[in-house]
């Protein structure tokens, strides 16, 4: 069986101004025209990419209750839906906050991550403190930093009371 | 000629692939390399196993935020092979990460990375932060709770940047915050651009290999020199020179093939971890911990001084970046030797009990309150030998467990280490102590001035003066202390 040795033979040189030029031509036109194919394709694709950094979720005003439902002086977790969730997020479109009842009508609603590095922090009724098991973070009732790294108090949501209902004003994940 | 040989010989008249790969299987390498040379190619099998194993996954899993746990549930539990393969995928992945480490520590000992392989160094360099990468986004895929807790615990450190933290908190989950695109998207780094990067890099890395030649076994007084390194080592391998296919090659085929038995053994034997609770934001009760190859760094985290913790969350990984990049730039000529650059093993001895000693401290996690502490038995609340404990000794010591103090002390071998050990406090602090750092707190513990009564105080601080070491009063009678 005949075996082919010279698979791509050289190319002849020319060496002529003119070949040369045009050359350097179509060098430049077939750079130029994959970095335009590159960027019309790629372009979108980041642009994809990007989009949740100018994308923001509406706030919405989220219910969590009836106001006889919480005891003044009283935390307790309640759990609302994002604003606008996607229709396969399944459970990861909700959300939880540590409510505290502290009069009347007077209620805040604490972002349950930690200052820290966002893991979720537990409320120790007893002891009224809120623990992060992740790096020791101590949070008093009111939020502010009572033990361990947390550079800020917990984040707050905004509440109101609304007909009777307790409701909370969605916002982005307090991290960071 | 059988009709076989025939179609072999049309094949590979018409790929070329005789004249393609030969030469490269066949291509000199410096004979006597030791064992340690296949460590790269372990770590190339380890990543094949997690293609091929990751192939097999993604037939079954579900990227959805809804669905893809219970997706893993059924690959774990039900399809044929599918905790089998699950489980190679994750030891693969931990064996991905070793090796690497342990064939980055190899090419630093014998000082590969000199003249003129530093774009080697460089692209292994690129191969270990996307294999980390790999790592972690891998973990996520998990997609339970610890996984999407974990996702917040990675957008919080981004976000410690400064200018752009809060775009990279968005970036990272895909939105305001954990939802429906945040896996999808983490998917998607995971089996298309990171594993794009590797055989980007790895390819890039291997023709390294090819156009500069193995790196010849080092050899004190031995230094290289730019000038000259080429055409000795040219001249090397014409004497000291052997055909890597198959006089090197069957050792990297050795050791692939003892990693995949282990893989396969652990995988049958030990199998993947057990997926935790379902991936809902709203249970609370989480302890998102990394996998074991990131628990160092889990511990690093916990023990940055908290003033200077925003700095040094992101300049720590940028100094380590900064420093491996620059090492072929540092030194790329004289000696390769170890035993002429002890400090070269000294930095290796060093990074290792580092990394050891954080890996321990990150699996023991002192910083973290023991939620599941138990509230002290009688047996331990009882501070002297045949009398029971008064009743306020036993009211204190049930307040040291609902107030919370049992998460972060110690006591007889009960409750956190966050805190001092609280066995023998009596003996260590008076009454009028205690109730001053009960009262306003301070190093680290929270005040607890408005959260006790001063009954409850003064039985607390009943229970504290009352532990005390075992005292023994006269041969074989011991009173005080706890059992």
């Amino acid at each position: 069986m005949a075996t082919n040795t010279e698979v791509t033979p050289e190319v002849p040189v020319q060496e002529d101004k003119a070949t040369l030029s045009r050359r350097q031509f179509l060098t430049k036109l077939s750079v130029g025209l994959s970095g335009v194919a590159a960027a019309i394709v790629g372009l979108p694709v980041v642009g994809f990419l990007l989009g949740p950094l100018f994308r923001r979720s509406p706030q919405e005003w989220r219910g969590v209750g009836a106001v006889d439902k919480f005891q003044v002086g009283q935390t307790i977790e309640v759990t609302f839906q994002d604003p606008s969730p996607l229709p396969w997020a399944g459970v990861a479109a909700g959300t939880a906050a540590w409510l505290r009842r502290e009069g009347q009508d007077q209620f805040r609603a604490f972002a349950v991550n930690c200052t820290h590095l966002g893991c979720p922090v537990r409320w120790l009724p007893d002891a009224s403190l809120f623990m992060c098991p992740c790096h020791g973070g101590v949070f008093y009732q009111d939020g502010k930093v009572a033990a361990g790294p947390p550079p800020h108090p917990l984040s707050e949501y905004k509440v109101r009371v609304n007909n009777g209902q307790v409701e909370i004003l969605t916002s982005p994940t307090p991290i960071g | 000629m059988g009709p076989l040989r025939r179609a072999w010989q049309w094949f590979d008249d018409r790929s070329g692939a005789s004249k393609a790969i030969g030469p490269v299987a066949t291509h000199a390498v410096p004979r006597g390399s030791a064992w340690s040379w296949a460590l790269g190619s372990a770590t190339l099998f380890a990543f094949l196993v997690q293609v091929v194993t990751g192939i097999g996954l993604a037939t079954a899993y579900v990227t959805s935020t809804a669905d893809a746990y219970q997706s893993l549930q059924f690959i774990s539990h039900q399809a044929t092979f599918g905790g089998l393969i699950r489980g190679m995928h994750y030891w693969g992945a931990s064996a991905m990460v070793l090796f690497i480490g342990l064939h980055m520590a190899q090419v630093f000992l014998i000082a590969a990375y000199k003249f003129p392989r530093e774009l080697n160094w460089l692209s292994g360099v690129a191969l270990l932060g996307v294999t980390l990468a790999m790592g972690f986004t891998g973990q996520l895929l998990r997609w339970d709770q610890t996984a999407v807790w974990s996702v917040f615990v990675a957008a919080a450190q981004a976000g410690r940047a400064p200018i752009v933290g809060q775009a990279l908190v968005h970036f990272i989950l895909a939105g305001d915050t954990v939802g429906g695109a945040t896996l999808t998207r983490f998917f998607a780094y995971h089996v298309f651009f990171v594993p794009a990067l590797i055989f980007g890099l790895v390819g890039l890395h291997l023709f390294l290999v090819l156009y500069h030649g193995v790196s010849e076994p080092p050899k004190a007084g031995r230094p290289v020199d730019p000038k000259t390194y080429r055409s000795w080592y040219h001249e090397y391998l014409k004497t000291e020179g052997v055909p890597f296919w198959p006089d090197s090659a069957w050792r990297d085929v050795v050791v692939g093939v003892a990693m995949i038995v282990v893989l396969v053994g652990l995988a049958l034997f030990v199998g993947a971890p057990e997926l935790g609770k379902p991936p809902d934001p709203t249970l609370l009760d989480a302890y998102p911990r990394p996998d074991w190859y990131l628990l160092w760094y889990f511990a690093v985290l916990a023990l940055l001084p908290t003033n200077l913790e925003d700095i040094l969350i992101l300049l720590l990984p940028a100094i380590a970046g900064v420093l491996l990049v620059s090492l072929p730039f540092l030194s790329n000529r004289g000696e390769r030797s170890a035993l002429r650059r002890p400090w070269a093993m000294g930095i290796v001895l060093m990074v290792i009990v580092m990394i050891s000693t954080l890996w321990i401290k990150g699996d023991q996690a002192p910083w973290s309150p023991a939620f599941t502490a138990q509230a002290l038995p009688p047996g331990v609340i009882q501070n002297q030998a045949n009398a029971l404990a008064s009743e306020s000794v036993v009211t204190g010591a049930g307040l040291f467990h609902s107030k919370g103090c049992e998460n972060c002390h110690m006591v007889a071998g009960y409750g956190g280490q966050r805190g001092p050990n609280l066995t023998t406090i009596g003996q260590r602090l008076s009454s009028s102590q205690m109730t001053t750092r009960i009262l306003n707190g301070g190093n680290n513990m929270p005040a607890y001035g408005g959260n006790l009564t001063p009954d409850q105080l003064n039985a607390l601080v009943a229970f504290l003066s009352s532990r005390r070491p075992p005292t023994v009063t006269q041969p074989g009678v011991v009173s005080g202390g706890s059992q």
